[in-house]
């Protein structure tokens, strides 16, 4: 009796597990609406003549993973390259009147 | 993962607060543009932080910073690591195009003694002509291909051309001319604004820790540090335009460098140059 409750146990954890892992795991949906977004919020940084080379090479990333198929290692890239390429624009956008503070005077 | 998104809302948040803040400072940008004073705070500030170095020993960047360096650097200038580049530079000179005219024929007085009067406002164009623009310029109007502004030719003709300017004062002008204050104020915008991921300005080197280590090169101070280009550097075990130096520049703080010769980095020379107005020419120079 403890065995096969435990063999059920496990066999509904493995149940768990798999389903977690399908729901988490990033289809090429995901990573090209992903990727999308990066390469637009990276071309604003770019009008903004501020973008970082870490963007680049984590766009780069991404795209490499999504060739090899793994979809949950490109979305993921893809979404931290969104977050730098915002970051520059955030700095750039920023830095428009806060450069002043640094001057000599 | 959490971790990340933590991170990234951490950051938002410290954006969001930033933006705030920035809203509520003064922004000064209705400052009147005025050259002749930011020359005189951006000199007072580096004789004020660094009282025991001549004026004029600023032009030696970190060597004047530091007492072992500096005696370092006189040992060096026995045989200048720049020599080969100074000869090559002089040789490509006189050297007529295909065409039969040479460098000399586009420059004044022949392209000799007028490194310190570089870069200058054109007011045809309407935009900063830097000494590598302008030797690239002569290039090309003579049917020759231009050179890359970050290799060795560039760096040859610049050294040698600052080399017969050896001595001689700074002397930029800014003339009476909306176009070109709004050049200057751009690049004193540019010098000062950060950017990259590492969210460096040129200013957090070179203003902010001229004479403290980064890694291990010691950070050369803003005052007089386009009067040693072009120069010999250790660490690229070879020459490097002021071209260069902006673009490796961008690099290092992660930040995507713009084309050599974009008005970005016009502009920045331009402002660099006229706040180091008064100190002599001292390239081509030799860094760490």
């Amino acid at each position: 009796m403890r065995n096969t409750t435990l063999t059920s146990a496990l066999i509904l954890a493995l149940f768990a597990a798999g389903a977690t892992s399908a729901l988490a795991a990033g289809s090429e949906d995901d990573f090209k609406a992903a990727y999308a977004a990066a390469e637009a919020a990276n071309k604003e940084a770019g009008k903004l003549r501020n973008q970082w080379t870490t963007t680049a090479t984590t766009l780069a990333a991404a795209k490499k993973a999504a060739e090899a198929g793994d979809f949950d290692k490109a979305t993921a890239s893809a979404k931290e390259a969104e977050a730098l390429a915002k970051a520059s624009i955030f700095q750039a956008t920023s830095e428009k009147t806060r450069w002043k503070d640094m001057e000599i005077r | 993962m959490k971790l990340r998104s933590a991170i990234y809302l951490a950051s938002a948040a410290l954006a969001l607060a930033a933006l705030t803040l920035a809203g509520t400072l003064p922004s000064g940008a209705a400052d009147k543009v005025d050259p002749v004073a930011d020359a005189k705070a951006f000199r007072k500030f580096f004789t004020d932080k660094f009282p025991k170095v001549k004026l004029e020993d600023f032009v030696n960047g970190p060597y004047s910073m530091n007492e072992d360096l500096y005696r370092q650097w006189q040992d060096k200038e026995q045989f200048p690591p720049y020599e080969f580049s100074l000869e090559m530079g002089k040789e490509m000179f006189s050297k007529p195009f295909k065409n039969g005219k040479t460098y000399a024929d586009c420059f004044p007085n022949g392209g000799i003694g007028i490194r310190q009067n570089y870069p200058y406002f054109d007011d045809k164009e309407g935009k900063v002509i830097t000494l590598e623009l302008a030797l690239n310029r002569c290039r090309e109007a003579n049917g020759e291909q231009p050179y890359s502004y970050v290799r060795d030719e560039m760096a040859a003709l610049t050294a040698y051309m600052a080399f017969t300017s050896r001595g001689k004062p700074m002397d930029i002008k800014i003339p009476d001319d909306p176009r070109a204050l709004a050049a200057y104020e751009n690049g004193k915008e540019y010098f000062y604004t950060r950017r990259g991921q590492l969210n460096f300005s040129c200013a957090t080197c070179h203003v902010q820790s001229p004479g403290e280590r980064i890694r291990a090169e010691i950070l050369a101070p803003a005052l007089g540090i386009v009067n040693a280009m072009p120069i010999y550097r250790s660490e690229w075990s070879g020459m490097g335009t002021t071209s260069r130096r902006f673009t490796t520049c961008n690099s290092q703080i992660r930040g995507v460098p713009f084309n050599p010769q974009d008005d970005e980095y016009r502009n920045v020379e331009y402002y660099l140059s006229y706040v180091s107005n008064g100190l002599p020419i001292s390239g081509p120079g030799a860094r760490p």
